[in-house]
């Protein structure tokens, strides 16, 4: 089974999402009133990892453990990173939860949050379709 | 042990999740990114003849076995490495949500707002049903969320992730102090 090793990064990944609380809803209400450092924190150092870590790779001509080159898709503009982004922005204070912390949170014993992810798969559902109709 | 239930600091946990992005890289070639899972299971459960769902989804299994690792993640910290003290929020933020009408700081989630009765109520069906498809119309349509765009997309230094991540933060300010209040009061 190749993908085990996704299953591994992701428990541990699911684990430091709650460890470091950035699936709370009380953070995420703290960083958008600007009152506490802590989730500025979290995403200022992660970026500055995953940068230096992208560098690196791209510097050294790191390949992946299998020997094959590593590429990274370049993101397309679109009108939709500023209207998505600000609709996403909207559901995110609204269930203090982005798209793995519903999974992570679900995890953790909290069983209404299922509501929230099925709605944000109807959500993704409706947007394939409207799709073509929306400005890109 | 106490490191394991104690809630991690910024300066650890913010670097362990910037790590996610070379270790993807490194052991499948993968893209940092959670959103386009949503779209997975769309494409994998339900029938629709949309032209964005029809595509071999199955070769992007990792992404979906990488969220139901995310799952048992969220278990095990849950159920074994659970802080068994309440969060511990600014002052002004509490005091800012009892304004709010919040009572409950005991666990991750406010549980007075989010529970299966306050699904029937108008606040709670506008907080978790309206704010969950926002999150996930939302993410799609802007191409990834906070770990695709901020997180990956950033890292790469890409500018329509910094134009997404900024629309991000400025509809939640835009929901925290003006759409909130009024929501909360419903």
């Amino acid at each position: 089974m190749k993908n085990i090793k996704f299953l591994i990064v992701g428990i541990v990944f699911g684990i430091i999402l709650i460890k470091a609380e950035v699936i709370s809803w009380f953070r995420i209400q703290e960083m958008f009133r600007f009152q506490s450092f802590h989730m500025y924190g979290i995403i200022g150092s992660a970026i500055c990892v995953g940068m230096i870590s992208l560098l690196l790779i791209k510097k050294y001509n790191i390949k992946t453990f299998s020997g094959e080159e590593i590429k990274v898709e370049p993101k397309q503009f679109s009108k939709g990173n500023i209207i998505g982004g600000l609709m996403f922005g909207l559901g995110w204070a609204m269930t203090g939860a982005c798209p793995g912390p519903l999974y992570a949170l679900i995890g953790s014993g909290l069983p209404i949050v299922i509501v929230v992810l099925l709605s944000a798969i109807l959500g993704t559902y409706i947007y394939g379709i409207l799709k073509d109709k929306l400005p890109h | 042990m106490n490191i394991l239930t104690h809630p991690w600091p910024w300066y650890i946990a913010g670097p362990l999740i910037g790590l996610m992005v070379p270790l993807l890289l490194l052991i499948g070639n993968k893209a940092f990114g959670i959103s386009s899972t949503l779209r997975h299971i769309c494409a994998a459960c339900i029938p629709t003849k949309a032209k964005f769902f029809d595509y071999n989804w199955q070769s992007e299994k990792w992404n979906l076995i990488f969220a139901l690792g995310m799952v048992i993640g969220g278990f095990i910290a849950g159920y074994f490495l659970r802080n068994p003290n309440p969060i511990e929020l600014s002052e002004s933020a509490i005091a800012d949500m009892n304004k709010l009408g919040i009572k409950n700081y005991s666990g991750l989630i406010p549980a007075d707002v989010f529970n299966f009765s306050a699904l029937l109520t108008l606040r709670g069906f506008i907080l978790m049903v309206v704010g969950g498809f926002l999150v996930g119309f939302g993410t799609r349509y802007a191409g990834g969320c906070t770990s695709g765009h901020a997180i990956m997309g950033l890292s790469n230094l890409q500018f329509p992730s910094l134009i997404a991540t900024c629309c991000f933060f400025a509809g939640g300010l835009l929901m925290t102090w003006f759409i909130l209040p009024y929501i909360m009061n419903l």
